[in-house]
């Protein structure tokens, strides 16, 4: 293997190609100025043009940004909150961890389903913004609930024993030592929630009202209907490069606040934190 | 457990106060139980102002129990923590003027070596100028304003121990508590940062507190000791008491290398109890103030370095205590030699002879020997390890 470094080097192209090229195929042909998606035949940006003056679309964009950083606050808020609840020993606090990760494995469609029925048939919740906002923190909360769990549990106790040693209340210990020594983690699940709502077509399906699309589930529609059509490509680039950018800055403020801390340091690093990531999706 | 009285011969002059401020840290019948065993068993001790006193002991002693429980971490069973005369228990460990430094340092990792040092002085409400100064100052202290903005992690195991000392001690406590600091570290930087240690405590002039399982760390740095074993302090004194006058077998062991001797009481001569232990004529302790029995079954101790090693044709000084036994092993130590002696009844006995001579002057394994020492330095002790004697 080391004598022959190239076929490593073919491998991982290879690889890389079966993941990315049709996504690459996907953003060249958004700029295609005909209507064919098997042959370019020239660079224009018509149909993302055309894309803007859909109001449907814009629409649906709306609504998917609304609703991805409203449960993204949200989840957030209530997993960070549920992670240090269970960092305390209580009765039943296994029951409760495999309770709060449960949904991970949950098919979505049953998910959908069951959401569907509770929303709509028992409490009454009717479909569109407010049904789609409860679905999406139901299923992102054990995405973040893994993730801030997993650094709050790596935190050294003492750290809060010398923040109280020093004359910090608990409160000041908290927002001073703990937050943002967890902070990363937050952030992670943050972009997690962000991006899983984002992303969503399974669940989003069952729970889409007249006029309130999200944007995954028009495209899946409107691809349904009339096929793949350059406009439903234009939007899918688009998608990706949200998605991507979310990512892309969660990385680089992860790889900023490591080289701060220390070239050497192993605690604030960004190991940790994505080592215990899940694999969204 | 008494106390020994604070005034009195002490040879490391200058060490301690001539008269000690009034007392600072009080401990009543402090206990602290488990739910399956008890760390800390009734103790009760004073510390004064200014002092450097130690807690010494074994692993699992109840010395760091104890620490926590003076910091407000952990809550007495029973008993009353007083600092300056007021009873703490129950006090939140950050109304306290008590700080800690901690065995693992637990310096913020997400702060710079400046930050660190100031947290627990913004917690006190100095902001500004006055804060800059008393940050400053104290990484003067330690020696470490250069690394001021470095993260934690930037900086050596020594560095971190010192940004804990001048962390902790930055926020102006009136008793600084230190958990076995130097533990993690090596053997030179431990040397190197007892002495930064002595220096820091002299210049500061803050009591310290300092818990720790290396008896010659204790001794180097401590005006006072106290020994403790299963919860319960064994002895308290200076140095020099707790190693030439151990009150039980327990501190004897383990503080330095004893010689230990069964034997019984055979009579009181004036100042003298005379003792009968198989193989040693004319073994004799000083009373002290014991207060023995005849035929009581106690033990005798003498350090290893009091004992001289004679030839069977030499005459050891008239009063000494002398033994005849067979020497067994001779361990070269660079500056002494340490005999190890099998004597009648089964016992054996370690001497250290101070190479001045020249080596292998003072016998090889197999050849008889005679061992004599002074018998102001034996030492009475119980019979059991943590049997003391009556006074």
């Amino acid at each position: 293997m080391s004598r022959r470094p190239w076929v490593l080097g073919v491998v991982a192209a290879l690889v890389f190609g079966f993941l990315y090229a049709p996504i690459g195929w996907l953003a060249l042909v958004s700029f295609n100025d005909s209507r064919s998606l098997s042959r370019v035949t020239g660079l224009s940006t018509r149909w993302y043009v055309e894309l803007f003056g859909d109001a449907r679309v814009l629409d649906a964009l709306g609504l998917s940004l609304r609703l991805a950083a409203t449960s993204a606050v949200v989840a957030t808020a209530i997993g960070t909150l549920a992670a240090f609840g269970l960092r305390r020993a209580f009765p039943g606090r296994g029951a409760w961890t495999v309770l709060l990760s449960l949904p991970l494995v949950v098919p979505e469609v049953v998910l959908g389903v069951a959401l569907l029925g509770f929303c709509v048939k028992l409490a009454g919740i009717p479909l569109g913004f407010g049904a789609l906002l409860a679905a999406h923190v139901a299923f992102s909360l054990s995405f973040v609930v893994v993730v801030v769990r997993a650094r709050v549990a790596g935190l050294d106790p003492r750290l809060e024993e010398a923040a109280a040693d020093l004359g910090a209340s608990p409160l000041v210990a908290f927002r001073t030592v703990t937050l943002p020594l967890v902070a990363p983690a937050v952030a992670a699940g943050a972009a997690f929630a962000f991006l899983l709502s984002f992303d969503d077509v399974v669940t989003s399906s069952y729970l889409t009202g007249v006029g309130s699309t999200t944007l995954p589930v028009f495209v899946y529609a409107q691809a349904g209907r009339r096929g793949v059509s350059p406009e439903i490509v234009a939007l899918s680039t688009l998608m990706v490069a949200v998605s991507a950018a979310v990512l892309i800055a969660g990385v680089l403020v992860v790889a900023w606040r490591a080289r701060r801390a220390s070239p050497a340091s192993t605690f604030v690093g960004s190991g940790r934190d994505q080592g215990t990531r899940p694999t969204g999706g | 457990m008494t106390e020994q009285p604070v005034t009195g011969f002490h040879p490391a002059e200058g060490r301690t106060p001539d008269t000690f401020a009034p007392v600072e840290v009080g401990l009543h019948g402090v206990t602290k139980r488990f739910a399956d065993q008890t760390a800390v068993d009734d103790v009760t001790l004073r510390i004064h102002e200014g002092e450097f006193f130690s807690v010494l002991g074994p692993s699992g002693c109840g010395k760091t129990t104890l620490l926590r429980m003076i910091a407000g971490f952990e809550d007495p069973t029973a008993g009353r923590i007083e600092l300056d005369g007021v009873d703490v228990v129950g006090v939140p460990p950050y109304r306290r003027d008590v700080n800690t430094v901690f065995q693992s340092y637990a310096l913020f990792p997400h702060l710079s070596v400046w930050d660190n040092v100031a947290y627990g002085v913004k917690r006190k409400g100095v902001r500004g100028a006055r804060l800059k100064q008393v940050v400053g100052e104290h990484l003067e202290l330690v020696r470490l304003d250069r690394y001021a903005k470095r993260r934690p992690a930037q900086l050596s195991g020594g560095q971190q121990q010192r940004v804990a000392i001048a962390r902790a001690l930055a926020a102006g406590p009136r008793l600084l508590l230190l958990d076995e600091p130097l533990g993690a570290l090596d053997a030179v930087l431990r040397k190197e940062l007892q002495i930064e240690l002595m220096r820091i405590q002299r210049e500061v002039g803050t009591t310290f507190l300092y818990v720790t399982h290396d008896q010659e760390e204790a001794l180097v740095l401590s005006h006072r000791v106290a020994v403790m074993n299963a919860g319960r302090l064994a002895q308290v004194g200076y140095p020099e008491d707790v190693y030439e006058r151990p009150a039980t077998r327990f501190v004897a062991g383990f503080i330095g290398t004893s010689n230990i001797l069964d034997a019984e009481v055979s009579g009181v001569d004036g100042r003298w109890v005379v003792l009968d232990a198989p193989g040693v004529t004319g073994l004799r302790a000083p009373l002290n103030g014991h207060v023995i029995r005849h035929g009581q079954r106690v033990a005798a101790t003498v350090r290893p370095e009091k004992v001289h090693l004679h030839d069977l044709a030499d005459e050891p000084p008239t009063g000494w205590c002398v033994l005849t036994g067979t020497v067994r092993d001779v361990v070269y130590a660079g500056v002494s030699t340490q005999y190890v002696v099998d004597v009648p009844g089964g016992a054996e006995l370690v001497a250290f002879v101070q190479n001045t001579h020249r080596v292998a002057d003072a016998g090889s394994p197999g050849q008889p020997v005679r061992m004599a020492w002074d018998p102001d330095f034996t030492v009475l002790l119980g019979s059991t390890p943590r049997e003391g004697l009556d006074d």
